[in-house]
């Protein structure tokens, strides 16, 4: 195990190398000088040009500076916003909690509602049932989530007027920032409109976002589920005179649950690409947000730190789900 | 993944016979082939110029509500261009993007897949390593970075969905030549005195092909919806070309005066990606059975 675990872990430093070096690149093969872009239309001294850019490090050959930024990041620095000024890092942690509260609920909503679903769709196989909820999967996962959450805004917020159409609480609401959490903190503030609030800015950014995952796993339960529900031991606890229920939940969704939590776990990439879309129509003060507005800002530090830092998230929980799944499953660590 | 697609006599029948059990598959087809049709004959169907602006009617709505006119009949848009005749010619816009995407990533990925296959070693070790970075990041967010550093245009769009999705054939590719590579057929080929690239190209790639034609069907559908997110945030295809995404981007300071801006580009966005995602599935339980979920 212990071995495992050492390789899975070493394997990630040429794949995180490899990261930084295309966020490096990406800055260096936008069109323009960063620092005459920076000056813009005042326009700079041919001189001061050169000094600046020589303080920057901008003249050095492009291998040094990448070591350069190699070091930067490993000391966690990436960098300052050019619109803004602030560090990079600063935003980023800022704003990411806004992120997390979003993806954890759109993924809990998919599995609270896709697990159960996708389970009765296998049981009744064939049926009506059956044949409505994977029609709906394949159009759900076929869903372009950016129209999706317009028409949910058309519809619930503007018809009928049941959810706010953009932010995370009302702005008569103050809640005390502690955890970052809107939904945390407003709990704490004690006030029951101001989590009332929240709640309801959060339903409908939820819904959007777990689309996709809710369509995948519920597909992919049903599929597991049939496998499962083939093999001799369900048989055999059927003819043991088990209730339906029982041999349904306890022994096939335990096994049955194996590959979907490999699903669940894969969802990272899907969540954080979705959370761009979403979080720009819902005007979601998250990272997803923060980069969309990054380009057109034209404020490449944020792109290439924010889009550095998802990308490495994502590699962790990657790493995560494989070492969890390692953990699970003893054939899998060689 | 075995691939067994030989032209053997009645392969192609008993293709269909497999295809056409699965409804939903036909469904799929018959919509692909009604979009083909419309694409193809745009100049024609289509009842209007997609840009031309009707200064009379700004935001009419369809013809069946209140306002609407027989002329425009999903209604125009807020500088009076008919829906109806821009979502027809967005329609050759979507299958030229699916098709120039999957082409693209499909004939390099290839390429890359077989040589990681063949050459083995630090070569192939290179090329998947490259290929597991560029899965590391969230396609969409990837596919964003690579139109920020080009420049926002369709073409660079389809490029940066095209790059952002060839791991997937790259690593098809691969996967299926090396099973492929230790079968006594490709020995006993190669001691005949194939050359490298007749062994690529010939011999193995063609027993590849059954996965590789579903991954692109498939793959023709996430590249339409790609690169209509793009054209939403503003960073594919520019006004005023009838794309889909950015049709939408256009409706969103008057959708919610005028329902139909938004909801016809979207639904037209749905159902073309529903019908390569059905077609897709269709195609893959009919040329490997094992597949089948």
């Amino acid at each position: 195990m212990f071995r495992f675990l050492l390789r899975r872990v070493a394997l990630i430093v040429p794949t995180f190398v490899g990261v930084t070096l295309l966020s490096f690149l990406l800055i260096h093969l936008v069109p323009g000088d960063p620092i005459e872009v920076r000056f813009g239309e005042r326009g700079i001294a041919p001189e001061r040009l050169a000094m600046l850019r020589h303080e920057a490090g901008l003249d050095r050959p492009l291998w040094q500076q990448f070591l350069a930024y190699e070091g930067q990041v490993a000391t966690g620095d990436l960098g300052k916003s050019v619109v803004t000024h602030e560090s990079v890092w600063t935003e980023f942690t800022t704003l990411f909690p806004a992120t997390i509260e979003l993806s954890v609920c759109a993924i809990i909503f998919a599995i609270v509602v896709g697990l159960p679903l996708g389970v009765i769709a296998a049981v009744r196989r064939g049926t009506a049932f059956d044949y409505g909820l994977m029609g709906l999967s394949v159009t759900g996962a076929s869903m372009p989530i950016f129209w999706w959450g317009l028409m949910m805004i058309l519809v619930f917020s503007v018809a009928l007027g049941w959810t706010p159409v953009s932010g995370r609480i009302a702005d008569q609401f103050y809640v005390v920032p502690w955890s970052g959490f809107l939904l945390i903190d407003a709990w704490f503030s004690d006030d029951d409109g101001a989590v009332r609030s929240a709640l309801s800015h959060l339903i409908l950014p939820t819904i959007v976002l777990g689309t996709i995952p809710l369509a995948t796993i519920a597909r992919m339960t049903r599929s597991s589920m049939l496998e499962v529900l083939g093999e001799d031991y369900i048989r055999t606890a059927r003819a043991k005179g088990l209730s339906g229920v029982r041999v349904v939940v306890v022994h096939a969704l335990r096994n049955a649950l194996i590959p979907v939590v490999t699903v669940i776990g894969l969802q990272v990439g899907t969540l954080l690409g979705g959370a761009i879309l979403t979080e720009t129509i819902f005007s979601w003060p998250g990272v997803g947000h923060w980069l969309i507005e990054s380009i057109q800002r034209r404020d490449y530090p944020v792109l290439q730190g924010g889009t550095l830092l998802v990308a490495t998230l994502v590699m962790l929980v990657n790493l995560g789900v494989d070492l969890t799944y390692g953990f699970l499953n003893p054939r899998i660590r060689r | 993944m075995s691939a067994t697609t030989a032209p053997v006599p009645g392969a192609a029948e008993r293709l269909w016979r497999g295809f056409s059990e699965n409804r939903g598959a036909v469904v799929g087809l018959a919509v692909m082939l009604v979009l083909i049709v419309v694409a193809v004959l745009a100049d024609v169907v289509a009842p209007h110029s997609p840009i031309e602006q009707f200064r009379q009617n700004f935001l009419t709505p369809p013809s069946w509500q209140d306002g609407g006119t027989s002329q425009f009949l999903l209604g125009t848009d807020d500088v009076g261009r008919d829906i109806l005749a821009r979502l027809i010619y967005g329609a050759r816009l979507s299958l030229v993007i699916g098709l120039s995407v999957v082409v693209l990533s499909l004939s390099l990925g290839t390429v890359l897949g077989l040589i990681a296959a063949f050459a083995g070693g630090t070569v192939d070790v290179a090329i998947m390593r490259f290929m597991d970075i560029l899965l590391v990041f969230p396609s969409l967010l990837l596919a964003i970075v690579i139109v920020a550093i080009l420049g926002p245009s369709l073409s660079n769009a389809m490029i940066a969905v095209a790059v952002v999705t060839l791991p997937n054939y790259t690593r098809l590719v691969r996967a299926s030549a090396l099973s492929e590579l230790s079968r006594d057929y490709v020995t006993a080929t190669r001691s005949a005195g194939a050359s490298t690239m007749r062994l690529m190209f010939d011999t193995v790639l063609p027993n590849c092909a059954a996965p590789l034609i579903v991954q692109a069907s498939l793959g023709f559908s996430s590249a339409i919806l790609d690169a209509a997110a793009l054209g939403f945030l503003g960073l594919g295809a520019q006004p005023p070309t009838p794309e889909w995404g950015t049709m939408l981007a256009g409706a969103l300071q008057y959708y919610q005066r005028a329902w139909w801006v938004l909801t016809f580009p979207g639904v037209a966005i749905l159902v073309t990606v529903l019908a390569f995602n059905l077609f897709g599935d269709g195609l893959r339980d009919a040329l490997d059975p094992k597949l089948k979920r």
